[in-house]
């Protein structure tokens, strides 16, 4: 049965936001290195809001694209497993355009979550 | 990480004391001892000795003793770091040779009881680098600091052999290897780490014909700096030997720009200002295509060090929420291969 709203991306959104903009600062006043902590758990709970958001998605497109580009089926784990192997193994490089483009892929799917900031 | 029970801190001073009678030659007293930073196993105090007129700033290096203890196999498998007897004799041989680094003064007995330790002389400056991209006190220092670090470099180089003790040699397929091994001790496959590892296994340079001293962590958050630039070189427990353009592309990683991208020399400068910066100070001429493939590596090996800080956390070795953040941050350098792959 679903959960009622908020969604696990609401709430963590509304956590760190509280986090953020009212216990920081109090934080900062009184103990320092627990402000530092602070941000810390802030920036994690905003990576966890973000995947809660958009991680499903990308998990099944990931799955979607892997199973495509190595012709079989499988989980997520089993499939990375294989295609990490063909790369130690050399039965695939980066001439492979079709690697290439999946692994764009992922990764700008990854960054979006945990740290869309990057560049 | 300033936190330490006063037993602890008056432990410490009370030893000091006697150690520092004994290597200054006359009754020292010890003021203005305080953690300064690093975790419980890597410490780092700071503090005055005063002997007759004379006050000595100084800094204390340790492992407690009760973490010396022989390290679970997990954890020795990604350990490549030097005891603190090596480094202190590394940083000797440095300074004799001319390289700013701190000067070491003496080391700790075992007897003393506070594990693997030595003094240092204290040095001025600060190691944070958003202060040094961004405050304005820094801003002549920002136009200098890739040059000097192109020219201490060079000099870490030229450190000679025969004084130092003995180093791991290292050259770009053990590396490899290395990082090979620590990928499958994590237990999620890495496609783009492979992907990164079997393009530098394709073209890993030749064995370096004269291997030298290697700084194994030579980055901006590893050196000192005040108005000037550049006051001393830190964190020297990654020393080895090998390759000297191992050094230079590390530096580079995009990682350790802290957000100044478009300056490739540690968030200061052009990697043709550093590279002239140490062919000038005697350093061997930079081949652009060796260079590229060591910050290449280095951005692989930052990547699965994020993996490894994670694992302490989840391993159980060490409970850390800021470990665990870490792991996070592994595909950033993924990101830059895939980039950097292409370049």
């Amino acid at each position: 049965m679903a959960q009622d709203r908020p969604t696990a991306s609401e709430l963590l959104a509304a956590i760190a936001d509280f986090l953020r903009e009212e216990a920081t600062p109090a934080l900062d006043k009184a103990e320092p290195r627990l402000g530092f902590q602070m941000r810390v758990a802030v920036n994690s709970l905003a990576i966890l809001e973000r995947e809660a958001r958009l991680g499903p998605d990308a998990d099944a497109a990931e799955q979607a694209r892997l199973a495509k580009l190595l012709g079989r089926d499988g989980t997520l784990d089993e499939l990375n497993r294989e295609l990490a192997r063909q790369l130690r193994t050399g039965q695939r490089d980066e001439r492979d355009a079709t690697l290439m483009t999946h692994l764009d892929a992922t990764i700008a799917d990854k960054i979006a979550i945990a740290n869309p900031k990057w560049r | 990480m300033t936190v330490h029970t006063s037993d602890e801190a008056e432990n410490v001073a009370s030893v000091l004391a006697r150690a520092a009678s004994r290597h200054f030659g006359g009754t020292a007293t010890i003021e203005k001892l305080g953690r300064e930073s690093g975790g419980a196993s890597r410490q780092t105090w700071s503090f005055d000795a005063i002997v007759g007129d004379t006050r000595h700033e100084l800094i204390l290096r340790r492992d407690p003793p009760t973490l010396g203890a022989p390290r679970s196999k997990a954890e020795s498998d990604r350990s490549v770091s030097i005891d603190r007897a090596t480094e202190f004799r590394v940083l000797g041989a440095a300074f004799q040779a001319g390289v700013r680094a701190p000067e070491v003064l003496f080391e700790l007995a075992p007897g003393d009881g506070l594990g693997e330790a030595y003094v240092m002389r204290r040095i001025g400056g600060t190691a944070i680098a958003r202060k040094l991209l961004r405050d304005a006190p820094y801003e002549g220092a920002r136009k200098k600091i890739a040059g000097q670090l192109g020219e201490i470099l060079a000099r870490i180089h030229a450190v000679p052999p025969g004084g130092l003790p003995p180093l791991v040699h290292r050259e770009a397929a053990d590396h490899i290897a290395g990082q090979r091994r620590a990928l499958d001790l994590l237990d999620r496959p890495q496609p783009v780490f492979e992907l990164a590892l079997a393009w530098l296994d394709r073209r890993k340079p030749a064995p370096t014909a004269k291997p030298v001293l290697v700084h194994g962590d030579y980055r901006t958050g590893n050196y000192l700096a005040d108005e000037t630039g550049v006051t001393a070189i830190l964190d020297w427990e990654g020393a080895h030997l090998g390759d000297p353009i191992e050094d230079l592309g590390w530096l580079c990683v995009k990682s350790w720009r802290f957000g100044a991208v478009d300056k490739p020399a540690g968030g200061f400068g052009s990697r043709e200002e550093l590279w002239q910066a140490y062919e000038r100070a005697g350093g061997i001429k930079i081949d652009p295509a060796r260079a590229h493939w060591w910050e290449v590596f280095g951005t692989v090996r930052w990547g699965i060090i994020c993996h490894n800080q994670a694992w302490r956390h989840l391993s159980g070795a060490i409970k850390s929420m800021e470990l665990a953040s870490i792991g996070r941050r592994a595909v950033e350098t993924e990101v830059d291969l895939l980039q950097l792959l292409k370049a």
